[in-house]
């Protein structure tokens, strides 16, 4: 997020777009709630008439993988009506003119017909969002998780650029992060390209800094990303695969795929928990300890960096993952130790610029959001509050493409997944918790009432779903809450899981997979 | 402005209340129903303050500081008027505190011994019996309940649920769900924000242990589930979570979903993998840290050196620490050599 959470209490618009917030990021859904009840305009964009529909002043309904084009939409409509802010525009922007150029095709009427919404609500959402002083937009998988996710990305930059709603408190650009800790394995270099505080491994003076810090050779080359490693197994240049606490065989698109991959893979290290689907294709499983037996730090969406503190032991023999890695990584001979995680703290302050004021003496006390340069710096409540950071903010215009899979006589429904208040990911967790199984038991498909009439099929009825990539058997789930032609599948369940349909094609630049779109259709069993 | 509390002179904001003012002063003031996130209600009478020059005793939760006024926290007065409600109170309150999972941690209770009540003295009808346990995670005790009104005011202001209200009037209200449906058919989402903020025991999550809050010990840390960071404390007697505390001083502002809520016990689930393990004729048996020690590593070599750096991959975790993030790249670009390393960020 570029701005904070509690920051949303003062905004005087939320645009909330493919995030069903108060399920997946519940205390952020209640804050957003607190603040409509406040007073500020609330616009939602989601497939699903989710709960926060029931509270916006304009709800868009719109088709699955048509993001850029209602973007696209309202952006035209803002600039047709000068509501744009120019003087933002001018002393903090470049590109403009081109962006001008390429949204003049994207009238309220063309996008209307694209996204399944009336012209009208477009119209609407736009002058919402443009006239409010401080508007922010809040986003999540549902824009990234399509083979155009990169590219909405930006267009979502550009509407909040085009409104100046970039350095301004309550304001922003908030992709809300899914996992406790997925904005700090971001941060810590748990990417293919980069080092700690996103220092790029292709700049050779980033390689010599870590090379002189950490007394090894290091390797300049880009490494592969998760759906790169799978395609290295299947080649068989990757030969060794350690994977620590995730669970691909469930997550991960094309189930059958990832386990073809895995039961290929020459040898496999699974550190986890629990026993779970992906261990099955282990040849060692590590016994790891879980947060509350362990001492750490967390980053949450809002780049705030928080304790976690050792309550009780671990269960057994098993141990904290830093320990396990630390043994490892002695025995393959690299010597050096911490007494505690502390210390690798101040390791990654000491390399990570972001988190160079950053320490556990601090984290006492207080919890600090990144950047924070050193140890008199007070944390950053929002970004590029002085200047965008690359000096000045870009306009990315981009052009709506269609999904790469669209509905067809074979495969005639549009297939979306997602996550439900009840459950976390893959279940590993939550799947153990009797009363969550209680509220939400099973795998299910909601179909509108228009779609199951022509199919036949009823509420409660086992039904079987079928794509190019396979077929899973689900319970169906009547409701108006999704639209006709279009079904939603959470992908928590092992059985009866939305990844054995859902499709791997992904975008170029993030490599994210398209989960959000999978042609499928529906038969009675 | 200036105001006098209890002889002493103090300077407050206009619009400040009297309670509000009290606190900023030191001074502390009995509340059963106040919580300084949601409108105030007056409805518990516990917070009662003499002013100079007004007849009654006034709630100071809801009365707001006028210039000079003269106010008095703790006068004989105001000590018999708080002992009056406590005492109305707990007339119509089960005496249950033995066997009540909220002893130790019940502000009724607490606030009865601080002000010498003992017993209630008015002996007529009780309450009438309501409970609902028809929710997984907790249970709900009309005998016991004093119609603060805490839980329909969190439920309705602060996580804009609103599944339960007050049914019925006077003597027969009754905090309920919308035709008395029950909890699991309304639309309750059981984030447990109402329970976390019950005074006493009519709210009380249905614990899989038996503990006493005096012998536990809170530890303050980060929710592990989503990307939000809710602060909570860990509710820990021995060696075991028993109950889980939002943080009222952190972005969450006292509140918790369901999951961060309730949903602790994967941690003592006796699936929880407690030794390494090894695949041996496809089946996993157990063995010693230092046989599993030996295998990754010897296999690490081997493979450096016949296949090279770029034959290893590793998924860190979105779930683990910064720390332990930190430490599986450098793994995997210190020693084993390669870039390798990516992790579920797009899923």
């Amino acid at each position: 997020m570029t701005n904070s959470i509690s920051e949303i209490r003062n905004t005087d618009a939320m645009f909330v777009i493919g995030s069903n917030t108060t399920e997946n990021h519940p205390i952020i859904g209640a804050v957003m709630k607190q603040a409509k009840k406040r007073g500020a305009k609330l616009i939602v964009a989601d497939p699903r008439r989710i709960e926060l529909a029931e509270y916006a002043d304009v709800f868009l309904q719109l088709k699955p993988g048509t993001n850029i084009a209602l973007l696209n939409g309202l952006m035209n409509v803002i600039i047709e009506n000068g509501l744009q802010n120019d003087e933002y525009i001018k002393n903090r922007t470049e590109n403009y003119e081109e962006l001008k150029e390429i949204v003049k095709d994207y009238t309220p009427e063309k996008v209307a017909e694209i996204c399944g919404v009336k012209a009208e609500d477009i119209v609407n959402a736009a002058i919402i969002y443009a006239q409010a002083d401080k508007a922010g937009i809040y986003y999540t998988m549902g824009v990234t998780q399509h083979s155009t996710g990169t590219n909405a990305v930006m267009s979502i930059s550009n509407l909040a650029l085009l409104c100046g709603n970039v350095g301004v408190e309550s304001a922003g650009v908030n992709p809300l992060r899914g996992q406790n800790n997925v904005q700090g394995a971001c941060d810590m270099g748990g990417l293919p390209g980069d080092l700690p505080g996103y220092q790029k491994v292709f700049k050779p003076e980033v390689i010599q800094k870590f090379e002189d810090a950490w007394g090894a050779k290091l390797s300049g080359k880009v490494g592969a990303t998760i759906g790169e490693m799978f395609e290295g197994i299947e080649k068989d240049e990757i030969k060794f695969l350690y994977i620590m606490g995730e669970n691909p065989v469930v997550s991960d698109p094309d189930t059958n795929h990832v386990k073809k991959v895995l039961s290929h893979a020459d040898f496999v290290v699974v550190q986890d928990i629990f026993m779970n689907e992906t261990a099955e294709f282990a040849d060692v499983i590590l016994p790891a300890a879980a947060f509350a037996e362990k001492d750490g730090t967390f980053s949450n969406t809002e780049r705030r960096v928080q304790r976690v503190r050792k309550a009780v032991n671990p269960p057994g023999d098993a141990k904290a993952d830093w320990e396990i890695l630390m043994n490892i990584m002695n025995r393959m001979g690299y010597d050096k130790n911490y007494a505690n995680p502390s210390e690798i703290m101040d390791e990654i302050a000491s390399l990570t610029p972001s988190y160079g004021g950053i320490n556990y003496d601090r984290l006492e006390n207080e919890s600090i959001q990144w950047p924070c340069l050193d140890e008199n710096h007070p944390g950053t409540k929002y970004l590029h509050e002085k200047a965008i950071a690359r000096g000045r903010g870009l306009f990315m215009p981009v052009d709506y493409v269609v999904s790469a899979e669209m509905p067809s006589e074979e495969y005639p429904l549009i297939m979306t997944t997602g996550r439900i208040l009840y459950h976390y990911h893959t279940r590993t967790m939550t799947g153990r918790e009797d009363g969550l199984n209680q509220l939400a038991p099973e795998s299910f498909v909601e179909i509108n009432p228009a779609t199951a009439n022509r199919l036949s099929i009823l509420d409660g009825e086992r039904v079987r779903l079928v794509s190019r990539r396979g077929e899973v058997e689900t319970t169906a789930r009547i409701t108006e809450i999704i639209d006709d032609g279009v079904v939603f599948m959470p992908f928590h369940f092992a059985e009866g899981s939305a990844n054995y349909l859902t499709n791997t094609v992904k975008d170029e630049i993030a490599k994210i997979p398209e989960l959000k779109v999978a042609a499928v259709r529906v038969e009675k069993i | 402005m200036q105001v006098t509390i209890n002889g002493k002179n103090y300077d407050v904001e206009k619009n400040t209340t009297i309670l509000k003012a009290c606190k900023d002063a030191g001074i502390e003031i009995p509340t059963l129903c106040h919580d300084d996130r949601l409108s105030p209600s007056g409805a518990c009478r516990l917070c009662l303050v003499e002013v100079e020059g007004w007849k009654n005793l006034h709630t100071s939760c809801t009365a707001i500081c006028k210039d000079n006024m003269v106010i008095q926290t703790h006068s004989d007065k105001v000590i018999k008027g708080r002992q009056e409600v406590l005492d109305l109170l707990i007339s119509n309150h089960p005496l249950e505190c033995l066997t009540c999972e909220k002893s130790g941690a019940c502000k009724l209770q607490d606030y009865c011994y601080e002000y010498g009540i003992t017993e209630g003295t008015y002996r007529w009808e009780m309450k009438k019996p309501y409970f609902d346990s028809s929710n997984p995670f907790y249970n709900f005790d009309s005998r016991k309940c004093i119609l603060c009104g805490l839980c329909v005011r969190v439920c309705d202001e602060l996580q804009g649920t609103s599944a339960i209200g007050f049914e019925n009037r006077g003597f027969e209200t009754n905090v309920a769900t919308p035709f008395n449906e029950g909890l699991i058919n309304s639309t309750c989402v059981s984030c447990g924000n109402c329970v976390s903020v019950c005074p006493v025991g009519a709210l009380e999550p249905k614990s899989k242990e038996k503990f006493r809050y005096w012998e536990t010990r809170d530890v303050r840390t980060t929710c592990s589930y989503c990307g939000v960071g809710c602060q909570m404390d860990l509710v820990v007697k021995g060696n075991k979570v028993v109950d889980v505390k939002p943080a009222f001083d952190a972005l969450n502002e006292g509140l918790l979903c369901v999951k961060g809520k309730f949903s602790y016990n994967f941690l003592s689930h006796p699936d929880r993998l407690k030794r390494p393990m090894v695949k041996k004729d496809g089946v996993f048996v157990e063995t010693s840290w230092e046989e599993a020690y030996n295998l990754i590593v010897n296999k690490m070599k081997s493979v450096k050196e016949y296949y090279g750096s770029e034959a290893f991959a590793g998924l860190t975790s979105a779930r683990c620490t910064n720390e332990e993030n930190y430490l599986f790249q450098k793994m995997f670009r210190a020693v084993l050599g390669t870039n390798n390393v990516d992790h579920c960020a797009r899923l």
